[in-house]
């Protein structure tokens, strides 16, 4: 039986075959997805934040870039996956809401892209399929049976990654 | 601390919720010469991982107007109507009978966040009032798309300091025509506790009862 899982915000989900990840409605936030296509082992984070050094507590690692990503890897190893088999995706950090004199907390989509990109080039993965940026929100689906990454934005045709 | 509220202050919240609201809706109804009726607001206070689930779900195309509040409580507050709904109250607004409004064009953008600001500023006002907190709104932003990518683009700077998320929700509805809005008050981490200060129960009780007082 195959189950459909939904990731929420800060949250990071691992499974396996015949499962499908989701996340649906992603704004600013970005969603990380990693598939190792042998084992069939996938895993998907929904980041919230580019950075952890902010925050005075980091209670939840699915929060931030700069932690979620490694501890979507860890989380996919302790399965047996290897991180010379993970594929990386990444869609989301829209930029929901434009206007002049907006504060620059706003503009978290794209610093949320930087944020992940970065972190996934620093333990040395290589994103091989994204779509990012632009102004329109983003729901993503994730079949683990075959690694695809299926992307819905509204008023647009799928986008598959 | 947020998931923690006593009663009382609850009851504090969406008391002055529902007085802000109120004049909101005295406002809408003037720009609409409408009768407007609004819900007791609600307080969700809900882990940031469901927040952007409850509008009908996560998928549905939705316009949010966006605006947020400055001041010694800053907040956002967010205007969500179904497309349809928008078009019909920006047609409203706009009285042109003669084009049919079934496209969100520059026109009706701007009557939409026109309305949002007016809202507010009538929101605020009284808000500010009741409560002896200064506060100011900034100008309003629009987007058109799924509620979850909405909700979750305004919630996520919540997450850099807790893991929940507090709305104030009221609906609003004309009584001939169904506009079905809500409306939301997301008060920035701190700023709540600011509000029940100004409202006289931090401590999350009015009359210092000793053992009533919870904590």
């Amino acid at each position: 039986m195959s189950n459909t899982i939904r990731v929420g915000m800060s949250e990071i989900v691992v499974s396996q075959t015949p499962d499908l990840l989701m996340t649906l409605g992603l704004g600013s936030c970005v969603g990380v997805c990693i598939y190792d296509s042998l084992l069939k082992i996938g895993g998907m984070a929904h980041v919230m934040l580019p950075d952890s050094s902010m925050s005075k507590e980091v209670t939840n690692r699915g929060k931030y870039a700069d932690t979620a990503v490694p501890v979507l890897v860890e989380k996919m190893q302790q399965m047996g996956a290897l991180k010379n088999r993970m594929i990386v995706k990444i869609a989301g950090g829209a930029q929901m809401f434009a206007y002049s004199g907006m504060d620059h907390k706003m503009q978290i989509g794209p610093r949320n892209v930087l944020a992940v990109e970065k972190s996934i080039n620093s333990i040395g993965l290589r994103i091989s399929g994204k779509s990012v940026g632009g102004n329109l929100g983003r729901s993503i689906y994730m079949d683990l049976a075959t690694g695809e990454v299926k992307v819905r934005m509204l008023n647009s045709p799928e986008i598959i990654l | 601390m947020v998931n923690k509220l006593t009663p009382l202050q609850l009851d504090a919240i969406r008391e002055v919720g529902n007085i802000g609201a109120a004049h909101a809706a005295t406002v809408l109804s003037q720009l609409l010469n409408r009768k407007v009726f609004m819900t007791v607001p609600q307080v969700n206070i809900l882990p940031l991982a469901e927040a952007c689930d409850f509008v009908g779900g996560p998928e549905q195309p939705m316009v949010g107007v966006y605006l947020r509040v400055f001041g010694e409580a800053p907040s956002k507050i967010l205007y969500l109507f179904p497309e349809d709904k928008a078009l019909f109250v920006a047609g409203l607004l706009i009285n042109d009978s003669e084009k049919c409004r079934n496209i969100l064009g520059e026109l009706e953008v701007s009557a939409l966040k026109e309305i949002g600001n007016i809202l507010t500023g009538a929101y605020v006002y009284a808000f500010s009032n009741f409560t002896g907190l200064n506060m100011l709104s900034s100008v309003p932003a629009l987007a058109f798309d799924m509620v979850g990518a909405i909700l979750n683009t305004i919630l996520a700077d919540l997450g850099e300091m807790g893991d929940y998320a507090v709305l104030i929700e009221t609906q609003l509805t004309a009584c001939d025509l169904s506009i079905d809005g809500h409306f939301f008050l997301v008060p920035d981490p701190g700023s709540l506790n600011t509000i029940l200060d100004a409202l006289g129960v931090k401590n999350g009780c009015q009359i210092r009862s000793g053992s009533e007082c919870q904590k």
